[in-house]
């Protein structure tokens, strides 16, 4: 993983940049979609593009994979300028949008082969490369399967690998998790970092933080067409204070108590937060569950009574709130929480 | 990272790649009839069903226009409906171009290094073929019930001609439609207004027949040329139509199918190139 200040490689200072993007722009009627975004993608790394829903994310994709005509700005892909040399960026992209685009009524194998030989493989290195793909995306029981009765998990590995048929230099992934199960979702981290074990630069889009924290080495924060932020994991989750302890009382009169045993464990000049209305008290923690199981032992002692206790994550919305001052907007969403980051803001998925 | 040789092969120009990306993509196209016969079924069924329904339940009580003299109600009925299979495939083409849109098959395809032009003229290829096996099996179901054409060789070859060449024509509305339309939903309800369109026409029933005005507007109808055009090299025409749409059949059952061309082909082409808008 690369920080700002000691780069992934001693000669990264000369890695050229996968993708560079500059005063994007795009315009939807009155809607601006993309309102001078910029971005710089290192290569061979995997970069995560994060924001709300309607930030500007699957635009900002499109323009970079040259499916729509910027209005202003200007963009390269693995070096070449995407409104001067279209078919020439389109050779060494690979895409898989928003929603997993494969052939619901071939099969699997049918899928790689007919865009193998779509990619002018001719027949036989198409049926040679879509077999070597079904066996690496672990798709060969099911190769001879309508695509169209996969699971959301292998359908969009089926969408990744015909991203990957012609090995591209640079990779689009517009929200390859969204709507996935946790299964599913995993199965996709798993391709999307073997891909990047590979050689391939990986530009993610995602609404969800923890997915750009496990995947991404940089991640650019995206907010009503502009870049917002554009740091390391680390980086961004110090900015918005990283993990957080949560304690509420069931009774209003142990808040002091609860409040004097989460300072004890809480980072130092981090006093903890208390929220007198929902009797909670809450303390950015760095050790979480060494944090977590002294409270809950501390309080236990006492004969407090707690409602309810666990370690909260940062999410989307914490990032937007310290980044613009508001909240990820009315359409926020959240992945359902992993086991042991409780509480938390979650949503229901809306699909854009 | 791979053991196939994923390099370019040997230059090619952009004419070779363009033909060898249509005939892919219509590889794809035919594929997905192969794997889903039922596809044709639903093409075809409404039309064999009507076929059957004029022909068996009606055709006892109905008589041809025209009455004695002419040929039967089945030999009446049997252009119309080889007409209007032709003329609802327009439905057939938006669906499967809205359903590919929709779920981001045209993106995928627009993302590639492919030629832009196949994925419009792969369709345009696939339907016409399409339209060849479902006329094959229309006329076969005539030919079991007894209708024949009563036309030279030349002139039945010709009346296919024509019916394939207004099924040419909307192939062009389909595209253009399915580019347009938001989802495979709103294709189905396309049927509420191609439903009307074929039934004022000359398809079921001469317009002299009909009201005045309406009457008008069905003998002008582009599918009321080429259903006339065909009656007539079939050998059985209709009679009544005196006016000079209806006197020239055949030449407007060419010119309207090259005018649906010359407005709906540029217009599909430049809703896929806007795609990019
Ligand atoms: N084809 C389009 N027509 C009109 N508005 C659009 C179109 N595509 C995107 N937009 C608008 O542009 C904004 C950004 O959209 P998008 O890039 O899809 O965001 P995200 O992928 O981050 O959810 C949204 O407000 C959206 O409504
Ligand atoms: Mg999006």
């Amino acid at each position: 993983m690369s920080t700002p200040t000691t780069p992934h490689a001693p000669h990264a200072q000369h890695t050229p940049y996968s993708v560079r993007a500059e005063g994007l722009r795009k315009r939807y009627g009155d809607k601006r979609a993309l309102d001078g975004f910029d971005l710089a993608v290192r290569a061979g790394t995997v970069h995560g593009l994060l924001g709300p829903n309607g930030a500007g994310k699957t635009t900002a994709v499109r323009v970079l994979a040259t499916l729509v005509r910027l209005d202003g700005g200007s963009a390269t892909v693995a070096g070449i300028d995407v409104a001067a040399d279209p078919r020439g960026v389109r050779r060494r992209i690979g895409l898989a949008g928003q929603y997993a685009a494969v052939d619901e009524i071939l099969s699997g194998r049918q899928n790689l082969e007919m865009f193998g030989r779509l990619f002018h493989l001719g027949g036989r290195r198409a049926r040679l490369r879509a077999a070597e793909l079904l066996e690496r995306f672990d798709l060969v029981a099911a190769a001879d399967l309508t695509a169209g009765d996969y699971s959301g998990g292998m359908r969009r590995r089926l969408d990744l690998a015909a991203s990957m048929i012609l090995a591209p230099d640079v990779l689009f992934l517009d929200e390859p998790t969204t709507g996935l199960d946790p299964r599913g979702r995993g199965e996709v981290w798993d391709s999307v970092r073997a891909l990047v074990a590979g050689g391939t630069t990986v530009l993610l889009t995602t609404q969800y933080l923890d997915e750009a924290d496990k995947l991404a080495s940089r991640i650019t924060v995206i907010d009503q067409g502009r870049a917002i932020a554009d740091d390391t994991p680390d980086g961004l989750k110090s900015t918005v204070g990283g993990d957080r302890l949560e304690v509420v009382a069931a009774d209003p009169a142990d808040l002091a108590a609860v409040t004097e045993a989460v300072a004890r464990v809480a980072d130092a000049d981090a006093a903890p937060e208390r929220d007198m209305a929902e009797r909670r008290v809450h303390a950015p923690v760095t050790d979480r569950v060494a944090a977590l199981t002294e409270v809950a032992r501390a309080l236990q002692d006492q004969g407090v009574t707690v409602e309810d206790i666990g370690l909260r994550r940062p999410s989307l919305d914490d990032v937007f709130l310290r980044l613009t001052g508001h909240g990820a907007g009315p359409s926020r969403t959240e992945p359902a929480s992993e086991p042991g980051t409780g509480g938390g803001t979650e949503a229901v998925e809306v699909a854009a | 990272m791979s053991t196939v040789d994923l390099s370019a092969g040997p230059v090619r120009g952009r004419f070779h790649w363009a033909v060898a990306d249509c005939l892919n993509v219509v590889r794809r196209d035919l594929t997905h009839y192969r794997r889903r016969p039922s596809y044709i079924a639903w093409q075809l069924g409404f039309p064999i069903i009507s076929v059957l329904l004029y022909g068996y339940v009606f055709g006892g009580a109905m008589k041809p226009p025209g009455g004695e003299g002419g040929g039967s109600y089945l030999d009446f009925l049997m252009p119309g409906m080889f007409v209007m299979t032709m003329a609802f495939g327009f439905m057939n083409t938006a669906t499967t171009v809205v359903s590919d849109a929709s779920k981001g098959v045209i993106d995928r395809f627009r993302s590639m290094p492919m030629a832009p032009s196949a994925v419009v003229a792969g369709r345009g290829v696939t339907d016409l073929v399409v339209a060849c096996a479902e006329l094959t099996i229309l006329v076969a179901t005539a030919l079991v019930m007894g209708w024949r054409s009563n036309g030279g060789f030349g002139a039945t070859v010709g009346a296919f001609g024509l019916l394939l060449l207004l099924r040419f024509s909307l192939i062009w509305v389909g595209v253009w439609l399915g580019l347009l339309l938001p989802s495979p939903e709103a294709a189905g309800s396309l049927f509420a207004v191609a439903f009307p369109f074929t039934m004022i026409s000359s398809i079921f029933v001469p317009p002299a027949t009909m009201p005045g005005w309406l009457g008008t507007i069905a003998a002008w109808n582009p599918i009321s040329s080429t259903g006339t055009a065909a009656r007539d090299l079939f050998g059985y025409p209709m009679p009544g139509g005196t006016g000079w749409i209806e006197q020239h059949a055949g030449l407007m059952a060419l010119l309207w199918p090259l005018a649906i061309t010359a407005v709906f082909l540029p217009l599909a082409v430049r809703r896929f190139q806007n795609l990019s808008r």
